[in-house]
């Protein structure tokens, strides 16, 4: 290097290190850099195209070295060079060492550098540059060590985020599992609460029925215990040969076994009504003569309720129509609708009667069939103190009820519902404060 | 001795006079029914001062025997009549109703006569 072209390109040189490692007032870059410089960089691997870009990385890197307290020195080793024929091309290749001191210490690195330089207008510029630091990993040709590692990294983030989802996905199929079976555990409750309802419909007949027996069954135990006297006289006016007493006495104990007949009869007639309202509906739909059904029922209703309370009195009104066709229909259920309703319509003319005590008030209930071309409706009406308007979508809801706890379950008007809905039917409710009720079934013929 | 017996039941008639087929037949007692509080009611109405029992189931469709008992106190009748009231089994709430009201006596059905006839007797 003993020209002056050497020298100036020595210079030109070291101007660069000196952009490349400290602050460097950037209107004297152009000085050493040509226009159309290119580069790589090894500081976040820039690659740099035209001087503009350039002056931008290295101001953006003295910034951040400004901030981050860091210092740069390097101490020189000899370089390599060539030059081409022309003498205005040359290539330097330098090594050194370079002194990163930041706030926690000074950090050395091997630095390494390529730089081309063109004589253009009488000075050296620089044209592509080149820089590097070795990565400190023998036998690592490919940095396949960085890659591993990184893959490694990405697969343990994998593995933990694929832990992660699957204890989720068990925790949600364990919580899918409580709900199914809570889910169950509900169903079997709203089973045996409809049961329960059906039991207490059930059980408010049969207590009344069972009521009701006593007088049939106390008749016939009294009048066999009278036909056993009757029979001890009778023996006597035999051997007396009174045939005019014999004749009285053999009359009465006819008269009294045919009275016991008939109270018997009379008592079978209940249990067997009884036992037919308590036998499990198979859900069959059968062909049934509703006019019959709201009679049986109708009678049913009030024989139960009578039984339970003879001062309670009502009058009973009919209106069948005599065109109704048989109907397919699950008629226990039917029966058991009416039965809700017509028990509803007497409980709501007692509690009338109850507070009017003693007016001229005549409770009635009134059941009414009327033949439609598709449907047959069915009417059941009473003259008890109606329902206000405000509760009379309520009604129909599960457990509504506006009797005193522990009277009803609050349940059969929405059984009721249910089973007529499940005919493709409805149930319908027009009433008035103080101007009893009527209920409408509209059951369609199918 | 006269006894009205009250009660819906019509068999009832024809079991009370067998029942006291002796009594009727030596005239011991005289036996009149009524099949209804209003019949009763209407029955001894037309009494003139005239001892009566009345023997009154307290279920009946209309009128309840309580309700009747109660218009017989009411009537303050001479001579007093004697009321005897016939409930169901097991029904304590007419009772206490029947005795607060002054019901003489009570009896529960099935109406055991053996136990009537020495009520009655006492009387």
């Amino acid at each position: 290097m003993k020209s002056e072209k050497d020298q100036l390109l020595q210079k030109a040189q070291e101007e660069i290190l000196r952009i490349f490692t400290s602050e460097y007032p950037s209107e004297k870059m152009p000085d050493f850099i040509s226009k159309e410089v290119s580069g790589f960089g090894t500081t976040k691997d820039e690659r740099i195209k035209g001087f503009k870009n350039f002056r931008e990385v290295l101001e953006l890197q003295y910034q951040q070295s400004k901030e981050a307290g860091i210092e740069v020195s390097y101490k020189k080793k000899p370089f390599k060079y060539w030059k081409d024929e022309s003498g205005d091309l040359a290539l330097l290749v330098n090594e050194f060492d370079l002194f990163v001191k930041n706030p926690e210490g000074t950090d050395k690195l091997d630095f390494r550098l390529s730089s081309l330089f063109q004589w253009i207008d009488d000075s050296w510029k620089l044209i592509h540059w080149h820089g590097s630091t070795p990565v400190n990993v023998v036998r690592d040709a490919w940095h396949l060590t960085e890659w591993q590692k990184k893959n490694k990294e990405l697969q343990e983030k994998v593995e933990e985020q694929t832990k992660d989802l699957t204890l989720k996905n068990y925790q949600l199929q364990k919580a899918k599992e409580q709900i199914e079976e809570a889910l169950r555990e509900l169903k079997e409750a709203q089973e045996q609460l409809i049961q329960s309802e059906k039991m207490a419909s059930l059980g408010e007949l049969t207590a009344g029925i069972a009521h009701e027996i006593q007088n049939p069954l106390n008749f016939v135990n009294n009048f066999s215990e009278v036909n056993t006297e009757l029979l001890d006289e009778l023996k006597e006016e035999i051997e007396t040969g009174n045939i005019e007493e014999v004749n009285a006495l053999v009359k009465d104990i006819i008269e009294n076994e045919e009275k016991i007949n008939f109270h018997g009869k009379r008592a079978d007639a209940i249990v067997k009504g009884m036992l037919e309202h308590s036998r499990s509906s198979n859900g069959q739909k059968v062909p049934t003569d509703i006019n019959s059904l709201a009679d049986e029922y109708l009678r049913l209703s009030y024989h139960g309720l009578r039984a339970k309370d003879k001062t309670f009195n009502a009058t009973l009104e009919t209106d069948f129509d005599q065109n109704l066709p048989i109907i397919n229909v699950v008629s226990q259920d039917i029966g058991r609708v009416i039965l809700n309703l017509i028990t509803n319509a007497f409980h709501s003319i007692r509690d009338r009667k109850n507070n009017l005590n003693g007016s001229e008030f005549n409770p009635t209930v009134k059941i009414s069939t009327k033949n439609f071309e598709e449907y047959v409706e069915i009417i059941v009406s009473d003259n008890g103190n109606g329902i206000p308007e405000s509760i009379q979508q309520k009604i129909f809801q599960p457990f509504f009820t506006t009797k005193p706890t522990g009277q009803g379950t609050g349940l059969g008007l929405s059984l009721s519902y249910d089973i007529i809905r499940s005919h493709g039917g409805k149930i319908q409710v027009e009433s008035g404060v103080g101007s009893g009720a009527d209920f409408k079934l509209i059951i369609p013929k199918n | 001795m006269k006894i009205l017996v009250v009660d819906d039941e019509k068999d009832v008639k024809t079991l009370f006079e067998q029942r006291f087929r002796k009594e009727i037949r030596s005239k011991t007692v005289d036996f009149v029914f009524a099949f209804s509080g209003k019949e009763a009611l209407a029955y001894i109405d037309k009494l003139d001062h005239e001892a009566i029992l009345i023997l009154s189931d307290i279920n009946m469709p209309g009128m309840s025997g309580l309700e009747l008992l109660k218009e017989i106190k009411e009537k303050e009748l001479t001579p007093k009549p004697i009321v005897m009231m016939i409930s169901a089994y097991g029904d304590e709430q007419n009772y206490n109703t029947a005795k607060s009201l002054g019901a003489d006596a009570f009896l529960t059905k099935p109406v055991d006569f053996k136990l009537l006839k020495e009520k009655l007797q006492l009387n």
